[in-house]
Order: structure tokens, then sequence, then C-alpha cells
């Protein structure tokens, strides 16, 4: 089945617009709409996977008008974006009862999702700069929906740093214009491949380093993260730490560098320093966290170093010209992780939801002993406790095996020596949640704990499938060559993007 | 607010009338002239904008009140994502396919005529609505200092 | 040397945007800096003696549907321009919550200096 690739993007924005006129007539029309949108869109990634297409809005061909670019890499951030925000909605329907405006928080949410596809589709670079726009504006408002003091401060710190960002971004596009003459990734990098990198196209691309990074929070530009992330609702921070900053960081940064400039030696190092720099930054600083859910915003940081570092070793690989096969093992484990990382970081920020709403708590030292009063809500956090750190039979094991074996067959020996490490180093931190949240003594406030149910068990449940049965992404060979051996193909195929695009 | 004295409120209720009118003129044009659905929807902002100068907050929540406002807007971007979907069920079959100027217009003899570039106009107009209400939202959430409001406005 | 002038501009955007402690003026130094990149922009399409691309009777034929060979050699590039109208409507979007966000915070600490308002640590 053909999806038109316009859907993806027209039917989050149109219900998000749809449901306030609903407010007044009661909630629960605003919220069957709502999951009925984030459903759907499900099914039509479901229906897309292994499609390679360009679309042509409004029938004007490819250099003179927008085009929407559905390949392996879109496809699998698609599927990414589009389980997590089906998951995160059908949490939010009761775990958002407790906050009044629930029909503007829906359209936000859906306009969010709708900028998020925006990007990921986008195959027109100042496209994708409006569409990170609308995303980024509603994750704005998100954080900041509480309207509480803490919430207000990390929204704002958050807004000032992402509108840098977008700044720097805008900045970038217009040397890229300028030196180009064509806004069409396609056409921009056919441009680059003919004329070479000149000095304001290397500026333009220092910018865009520097801009997605901001938004992606890789370590020196990771301020931000560890405010808005815990201060926004639950099912929010699952969405911002799940998909977000991989959609609008990481996704970005990946298809301009490789799709658009091209990968070099040099900007293979860029990564794979960034990348080690935020897995060993992030490990050390969540290890000190007391609050549940700052300490998975800094355990998000440290997860997207490893995705950051599967694709930079992956792309230095391919630059210096070494074996395209370990190329490929590196940018699959890279990739692999990215759609991991998705589920069981945004499960593990429900259960914190779920653990916040039934004890009104979220600091690790008045928790504890509530494995007998929330045994569903233990079970998910455990399944997705053990899969970030890397227990064999669950997901996360996986990613990080591949990006092990493809670390040591590249003789970066001392690369697999800090993976190693940085997962024990998760595994210490996910046993501290363990330890302090469900083992251990009840205190005498916590008795009358009772365990969430309904939607938000739902929820749960279903995200603690997917981590179990993830690790099949990569065992079982038909499933891996239809979802991930695309997205790696786009990768590592680099620069004959522009001339596949164009063709097609 | 009260609002200020006789001569701002007499002179600013001929004047209102008068950028109303250039703010429509600017939307319905937008086709042929400089200007559009974004800055006719501007210009209709103003001139309530105007009006809650001159004549205090609580004079423009009566003629126009935030929920109507609210859904004004909302009507606004539900008419443009409908337009392009429009698209997608005539001829080409395309998203934001021009389904008027193919089908009905495509003659060279109308080109700078009021009615002509197919849905474009049509688009204008439902910018148009949507930026003005939108942007009269945001000035009229912001002059409130209500704790109670939500302040949460996009585009 | 224009193009220098831009890039001016952004620098003081960004200083502003970085160094100030009142939210107020953070705001305006994240305009100045959107701004900035607008100017470049609109700058980038622009080449002396240029006129607006926008077209008339006088340069259209409606027998043929051509237009004019001059109009087409002097109009300067609109596509930057469309490019900054629709970064300024992006820019007022963010501007407004940023505003409502700068307000909200007064209304609870009665103030907008941010060493004052301090409640997030590292």
């Amino acid at each position: 089945m053909t999806v038109p690739l316009p859907i993806f993007v027209a039917v989050p924005l149109a219900t998000a617009f749809l449901l306030p006129v609903f407010a007044k007539r009661g909630k629960a029309v605003a919220t069957v709409l709502a999951n009925l949108a984030t459903v759907s869109l499900l099914v039509m990634a479901l229906c897309s996977i292994g499609q390679t297409r360009v679309y042509e809005v409004g029938r004007w061909s490819i250099p003179l008008g927008i085009n929407l670019v559905l390949d392996g890499l879109s496809c699998l951030l698609l599927l990414a974006i589009s389980v997590v925000s089906t998951a995160a909605m059908l949490f939010s329907v009761r775990y958002m009862e407790q906050y009044t405006a629930k029909a503007k928080y829906l359209s936000l949410f859906l306009l969010m999702v709708g900028g998020m596809n925006g990007v990921v589709l986008s195959g027109d670079i100042f496209n994708l700069f409006v569409f990170l726009e609308i995303a980024s504006i509603a994750s704005y408002a998100l954080v900041g929906f509480g309207c509480g003091n803490e919430e207000l401060e990390a929204s704002f710190k958050y807004m000032v740093l992402g509108s840098i960002a977008s700044t720097f971004i805008l900045f970038a596009i217009a040397l890229v214009y300028g030196n180009t003459g064509s806004l069409n990734m396609a056409y921009i990098s056919k441009a680059i491949q003919g004329s070479g990198l000149n000095a304001g196209l290397a500026f333009a691309l220092s910018l865009f380093i520097v801009g997605f990074s901001l938004k992606a929070a890789l370590v020196p530009f990771h301020a931000w993260l560890p405010d808005a992330h815990p201060s926004a609702p639950a099912p929010i921070s699952a969405m911002l730490s799940g998909v977000l900053i991989k959609a609008l960081g990481v996704y970005a940064l990946v298809r301009v560098l490789f799709n658009v400039f091209g990968i070099s030696v040099s900007m293979g190092w860029i990564l794979i320093i960034l990348g080690l720099s935020s897995m060993v930054a992030g490990a050390f600083l969540a290890m000190g966290q007391w609050d549940f859910k700052r300490l998975l915003a800094y355990s998000s940081i440290s997860q997207l170093g490893y995705v950051i570092l599967g694709i930079g070793l992956g792309g230095l690989i391919i630059a210096q010209g070494g074996n395209l096969a370990w190329a490929s093992l590196a940018i699959l484990g890279g990739l692999f992780h990215l759609l991991n990382h998705a589920v069981y970081k945004s499960l593990l920020f429900l259960t914190s939801g779920s653990v916040e709403m039934s004890t009104g708590t979220r600091q690790l030292k008045q928790l504890g002993g509530l494995a007998g009063k929330l045994p569903f809500t233990r079970a998910a956090c455990t399944v997705a406790s053990a899969s970030i750190a890397g227990i064999p039979p669950f997901s996360g094991f996986w990613s990080k095996l591949i990006l092990v074996i493809a670390a040591v067959q590249a003789h970066f020996y001392w690369i697999a020596a800090i993976i190693v490490f940085v997962s024990l180093c998760t595994l210490i931190m996910y046993l501290k949640v363990q330890r302090y949240v469900f083992l251990g003594e009840l205190p005498e406030n916590l008795q009358q704990t009772k365990e969430n149910r309904g939607s938000m068990l739902v929820a749960m449940v279903f995200l603690a499938c997917l981590c179990v049965l993830m690790g099949l992404l990569v065992i079982i060979p038909a499933l891996r060559n239809s979802i991930l051996e695309p997205a790696v193909k786009v990768l590592t195929d680099g620069l004959e993007y522009s001339t596949k695009i164009i063709k097609l | 607010m009260k609002g200020m004295t006789i001569i701002v409120k007499t002179i600013s209720s001929w004047v209102k009338v008068l950028i109303f009118m250039f703010g429509i003129y600017i939307i319905i044009f937008g086709h042929l002239t400089p200007g559009g659905g974004f800055a006719g929807g501007v210009i209709l902002a103003s001139s309530y904008v105007l009006l809650m100068l001159a004549f205090g907050r609580e004079f423009v929540e009566e003629n126009l009140s935030l929920p109507v406002a609210s859904k004004l807007d909302c009507v606004g971007a539900l008419l443009f994502a409908a337009i392009a979907m429009f698209g997608l069920f005539y001829g080409a079959a395309c998203f934001f396919w021009n389904f008027i100027q193919a089908e009905y217009l495509a003659d060279k003899e109308t080109a700078f005529r009021l009615i002509s570039a197919g849905t474009i106009p049509l688009s204008n107009l439902a910018i148009g609505l949507k930026v003005g209400a939108s942007l009269f939202l945001i000035i009229l959430v912001l002059s409130t200092f209500r704790p109670d409001v939500s302040v949460k406005e996009k585009e | 040397m224009l193009y220098a002038l831009c890039f001016l501009l952004f620098m003081i955007g960004l200083y502003c945007a970085v160094v100030k402690k009142n939210m107020v003026k953070i705001v305006f130094g994240i305009m100045i800096m959107e701004y900035a990149v607008n100017l470049f922009l609109i700058m980038l399409g622009y080449h002396f003696g240029g006129v607006a691309p926008i077209i008339d009777k006088s340069q259209f034929d409606p027998g043929t549907g051509q237009i004019a060979g001059s109009f087409l050699n002097n109009s300067v590039d609109p596509l930057p321009q469309a490019l900054v109208l629709t970064a300024i409507v992006i820019g007022l979007g963010s501007l407004a919550l940023m505003i409502s966000i700068c307000i909200r915070t007064y209304e609870k600490y009665g103030t907008f200096d941010i060493t004052q308002i301090r409640r997030l640590k590292g």
C-alpha cells in the first residue's frame, strides 16, 4: 500500500487544530480523536516499510517545488516516532487527568508529532528547518506545561538554547543557498560535489554541526536537557527523550553530514569525539542524581552518545576507505541503538510517571519498597532497565554487542573498552533505581499506594513487550533486511543519495 | 483599563473601519499584489489592537471573546488543510494540487483578474483568518496578567 | 562588506543573548540574531539595479503567456524573500511564547534577573 507522504504531516497537524473545537463538548471526544490519529500514523508507518519514494508537493517538479523523500533512514525514524507517540498518547489518556487544559496539551502533542514527521520526511533543507521549528516550539510549550516555577525556568532555558540553535541552522541554510543556489538537498549535494568545499560552505557545515548538536544535546551542548526533560509531564518526557532529540538532532545532523556534504575523516572524528564525551560525561553525571527523571535525562545523553559514536565510527571507516562491511556494521549498531533507546527510554520515563502519579514524589531517597505495591510498573521498569544496561536477551544487549564487534574489527580497541565501561556504569545506575524505588523499606507515608491501571498499564505493557522482542530485528534476517539494512544503506551510500533522488 | 479620551475614541472608531477594509483588501488581492494572507491578517489584528488601546480590553473582549477567536483560529487552519487535502481527490491526486486552476481556469485570459490563480486566493483567506485571529489572541492573552489564563500560543 | 556587517549584527545578538542577565534582554538578543539572518538572506537575493519580483500587466503578454525578458533579467531573487517571510512567522511564534514565559516567571518571582531565578542546577 502506498500512502501519500504528506498525510504523515497533514493528519497530526489537522487533528491538532480540530481538537480545540471539541474542547467544550468534552475531553473524551478529543482524547479519542488524538489516539485515533497516532494509531493511524503507526499503521501507515508500518505500511510504508521498505519503500523508497519521492513525492512532489503540488506537482511542482523537483528543483522548483518542495519534495518529500521516504527512504530507509526516514522510515526507521518514522517507525520510532509513531511507536513512541502511540504509547505516550495512550499513557496520557489517564495521566493527564491531573492537569487542567487537556485539549491544549493534546493539540500541542500532535503538533510536535507532525513537526517531527515533517523533519524526517523532508527532502528540502528549508522545509526541514520549518518543521524543526514547529516541533521545537510545541516542545517548548509542553515543557512549561505545568506552569510551576521549575517548569517555567526549564522551559525558558530550553527555549533560549533552542532558539539560538535554530538561528545557527537558519544562518547555515542561508550560506548554503548563497553558495549553491539551491535548497533541495539532492541538488545542494550535486553542487557541492561539483565545486568542492569552499570557505562559506565549511562555515555553514560548522554552523550545522553546532546547531544540530545543540538540538540533540550532545555533551558540550547538553546544558538544557537535564532541566527540560524532567520538567515536562511524563509522556512528554518520553517523547522528548525518546524521539525528539533523535529526529531533530541526530537524524538531521546525520542526513546533512552523510548525504549532503559527504563524510570526511575530520567529520568522522568530530562525531566520535562528541559521542564519546556524551557517553562518559552523561553516565557519570547520571550516577550522582537523586531525582528519578533527572537521572533518566542524563542517561539519555549517555545513550545518545552510543548512537553518534556508532554512526561516526562507520563514517570514519568509509572516509578512510576501509572495509565497507565494518562501516555498515558500526552504522547498523548506531541506528539499532537509536531504535532501542527510543523504546526503552520512553518506557522508563512512563514508569517514572506512573511512580510519580502514585506516590507524588520522584526523589529516590523518599521512595522504596514499591515492588509489592506497583507490580506491573515494577516489571516494566525492570525490563527496561535490563534492556538499557545490556543484559543478554533484551534489546539493548544486541545493539551494544554490534557496536563492540564493529569497534574491535576496525582495531579501535580503546573505543570498545569505553563502550563496555559505560555499559557497566549504566548497569550501576539502573541497579540504583531498582534499589531505591522498588526494593528496600517501604516508607510510612507510601502505605496507601495503588497501581495505576487502564490506559497507562496498556502503554507500559506494549513498550515492555517491544523491549523484549526488539532483539528479533537483528536476529531474523527478513526483519533486518526490511527495516535496518535500508537505513544503513542510505548512510553508506553517502553522496550517491543525490543521484538516486534526482533519478526518482 | 478604561480607555482614552473621547477624541481618541471617536477617531479610532472611524479609522478602525479603514484599517479593517485595508486588511481585507490585502488578503483578497494577495495573489496579484504584494501582501497576502499573513500581511493582511496582521493588519486585521492591528485594527483590533487599536480598539483595545482606545477603548480598553473589556470592550474588545465583548466584541470578540477569547473562545470565539480561538475557534476562528482553528477554523482558519482547518480550511487551509482542507484546501490542501482536496487536491488529493482531483485529477493529479496530489497534495496541494491547485485543482481549481488546473480543471476550471486553465486559460491564460484570466491572468490578473480577481478570480484567478485557483486555490491560492482561498488559501490566502484561510491564512488571513488564522493569522488575524491568532495574533489577536496572542496580544489579548499577553495583555492580561491574570494568573489562571494559560498562555500557550503557537504561530 | 555588507555581509560582514550582517555577521557583526549576528554576533551582537549572540553576545546579548549569552551575557545579559535580564530575561527580556536575552529574548531581544535572540531576536536580533534572527533579524540579522533575515537581513543576510534578503541581501543574498539582491543585486544592484534589481526590481521587485512582482509581475504586473505591463510585463505579461496575455496572448502567449510569456513574461518580458527585461523583467526576468532585472528582477531580484524572490526565493530568499519567501524564506524570510516564513522565518519571520516562525520568529513571531517563538517570540510570543518566550515573552509569555517571561511574564509568567515575573508573576512567580517578581524579577527578570536570571541570577536570582535559579532553582535548577547543572
